[in-house]
């Protein structure tokens, strides 16, 4: 009784009509439009919040907030929150949370304190050592999360506490572990020398706009949508402005005394930030493994019967949730040059969450990007640091980035609800 | 322990089916709603190109492989499946299980959750993919859905398989009354029993246990 017949359509195959848009730069933008009212705004609040603060900032302390010292201080002070930011990111994504991602990366200074200060180990191996103990601690997290079941709020939690006894024995009572690797504490000390800068810029844009333009070619010869010539120019003239601007600041001389130090150049951590923007960026979304972390985010269910081996992929964002906080950790020693058993402790993980959520990354999970976290970083450290310029008590602060973090989760719940609505989740 | 073909095969997750060419569309579709509808199709199975994701053939051979099932309704195979209406979605998961030169493909419940024309689309899609020699098994209880598409029935009773036959050589009737009682005049259990009952229709048997 195989009764079913092909309807008769008059149409012809045609396929698909391609994707719609980035035919033009008033296409893309349309598209754009379209995507952020349909409820996927992404990092549009962040950076929109981003300019506010610094056109506030910048009209309430002329003479402080936009100074060339204060734009590479703002930066050193945001860096280790960026870091632990990015690792959350995974976690994030996987629908899960890290809450000792702070200490562990405290823990992990004091681990490669102990071996290049008190034991004189070379740096390079410490460092070594210092990561291990990130992969040791997300190993444990992940395992008892991925494998035991126990949710990653407790487990976390429990490792907050844990780790931040672990680092009060490392360190001892009240004492400090100083850093005085002269290598190790210019990552966050000192800065490239300002030819390094724009050569770094220009071989970096150059590969930026080469590689783009290569895919839009090859993707348009393969019959698929790729970015027309004028899209292309658009966003590669974008990237070369702003970054060129920022170069351009940072290379001022910043020093009070230009005569007995001279401050200018490119901070050598940005160099840091933007290598693991890179590489993670790339490993989330050109790796089998980074589509697997947003599939298990989205839903674990098809993605194990997609055939994903799910509890290795919560282990993995684990692991390098816990390895990007020992980096963080060696970024807030090296600045401290020291670490302390406040070191990666009080607000620093808490404003790391704040950071990757309020730049865009979802706390329901499958959402969520590497560069939301340096947005998000930015945001929360132009607050800390502005509204200190202004005189603010702390406490103030605290409210602040608190509101801030409210508003931030509140666009997330609501573009959620919109997204849904619009049919776009 | 099963069989395809003569090899003795020994299935533990569904990656080891997939490997032997078993595909399953789930009832409830085990799509993310978060990927595209390339990512979805290619879910778990990537193509990649000097280890990285070669997104260009993914998209390219999902795109023919969505024509070629004579698919017309999506917008874009860039489109998020979560702004996929129902039918569209269990489009995208037969295709997903089609894209891989399956010789097998079970469906479980395919039309469960749509409308009239979505159903008859979904159907239309299962009668293709038999037309084009694949094995398929379609699990459902909608026996004017079972009538439209299937070769061959085979009535589950209590969990045990109770009939096989030609889908042209019983009526309606007959089938509703295997169901309920596992017996129909000469079909099925030679004495009724309970109530109760879960059916199956097979279209070409391809596989034996």
């Amino acid at each position: 009784m195989s009764t079913v017949t092909e309807p008769q359509s008059a149409e012809p195959q045609s396929g698909f009509s391609t994707t719609p848009g980035a035919q033009s730069l008033r296409d893309a933008a349309r598209a754009y439009g379209q995507k952020v009212r349909g409820g996927d705004v992404g990092a549009l609040p962040a950076v929109a919040g981003l300019i506010a603060l610094v056109i506030v900032f910048a009209a309430l302390r002329p003479a402080t907030f936009t100074t060339a010292f204060n734009v590479a201080n703002l930066i050193n002070q945001s860096a280790a929150v960026i870091v632990i930011a990015m690792g959350l990111v995974f976690v994030l994504l996987l629908g899960e949370i890290d809450l000792s991602a702070g200490f562990a990366g405290g823990t992990a200074a004091a681990v490669m304190g102990i071996f290049m200060t008190n034991r004189g180990l070379a740096w390079p191996l410490a460092l070594a050592l210092c990561l291990l103990t990130g992969v040791v601690i997300g190993t444990c997290i992940g395992l008892l999360v991925s494998y035991l079941g126990i949710p990653s709020f407790v487990v976390t939690l429990a490792a907050f506490l844990g780790l931040q006894g672990l680092l009060l024995v490392l360190i001892g009572e009240g004492g400090t572990i100083a850093y005085r690797n002269e290598t190790v504490l210019a990552i966050m000390n000192n800065n490239l020398p300002v030819w390094l800068g724009w050569t770094i810029y220009v071989v970096g844009l150059g590969l930026y706009a080469l590689l783009t333009f290569r895919r839009s070619v090859s993707r348009r010869k393969a019959g698929l949508t790729g970015d027309v010539l004028s899209v292309w120019a658009f966003k590669t003239v974008a990237m070369v402005v702003i970054l060129g601007l920022a170069t351009y600041y940072l290379s001022l001389e910043r020093s009070k005394n230009p005569d007995v130090t001279s401050l200018k150049g490119v901070p050598i951590v940005v160099v840091v930030l933007l290598g693991l923007l890179i590489v993670l960026t790339f490993a989330l979304t050109r790796s089998s493994w980074g589509r697997h972390v947003y599939a298990v985010g989205g839903n674990a269910e098809a993605a194990r019967r997609a055939g994903i081996n799910v509890a290795g992929v919560r282990l993995a964002g684990f692991v390098i949730c816990s390895t990007l906080a020992a980096i963080a950790g060696v970024l807030l020693a090296s600045r401290d040059n020291s670490v302390s058993p406040t070191t990666g402790g009080s607000s620093t993980l808490l404003y790391a969450v704040g950071a990757a959520v309020i730049g865009g990354t979802s706390l329901f999970g499958g959402k969520g990007r590497i560069v939301d976290a340096i947005i998000g970083g930015l945001v929360v450290a132009v607050i800390d640091n502005g509204m200190s310029l202004l005189n603010q008590s702390s406490g103030r602060v605290y409210m602040v980035t608190g509101l801030v973090l409210l508003i931030a989760a509140s666009v997330d719940a609501l573009s959620r609800r919109r997204a849904a609505a619009t049919g776009r989740a | 322990m099963w069989r395809v073909g003569y090899q003795p095969v020994t299935v533990h997750n569904p990656k080891d089916s997939n490997a032997l060419g078993i595909s399953v569309v789930y009832q409830d579709l085990a799509l993310c709603d978060n990927l595209d509808v390339v990512q979805n199709m290619y879910l778990g199975r990537e193509l990649r190109k000097a280890r990285l994701l070669d997104e260009d053939a993914m998209e390219a051979r999902a795109k023919e492989t969505l024509s070629g099932l004579s698919v017309r309704t999506l917008k874009s195979v860039r489109t998020q499946v979560a702004s996929l209406s129902g039918g569209q979605r269990q489009t995208v998961a037969i295709a997903r299980a089609v894209l891989w030169n399956s010789r097998l493909v079970i469906l479980d419940e395919p039309t469960a959750a749509l409308g009239v024309a979505q159903t008859e689309q979904v159907l239309l899609l299962v009668r293709r993919l038999a037309d084009r020699g694949l094995a398929v098994i379609l699990i459902s209880h909608n026996l004017t859905d079972v009538f439209q598409v299937a070769d061959e029935i085979g009535v589950l009773y209590l969990g045990q398989m109770v009939a096989q036959f030609d889908a042209k050589s019983v009526t309606n009737n007959q089938v509703v009354e295997l169901i309920t009682g596992g017996r129909s005049g000469d079909l099925g259990l030679k004495r009724p029993q309970n109530t109760a009952s879960a059916p199956t229709t097979g279209t070409d048997a391809g596989m034996q246990s």
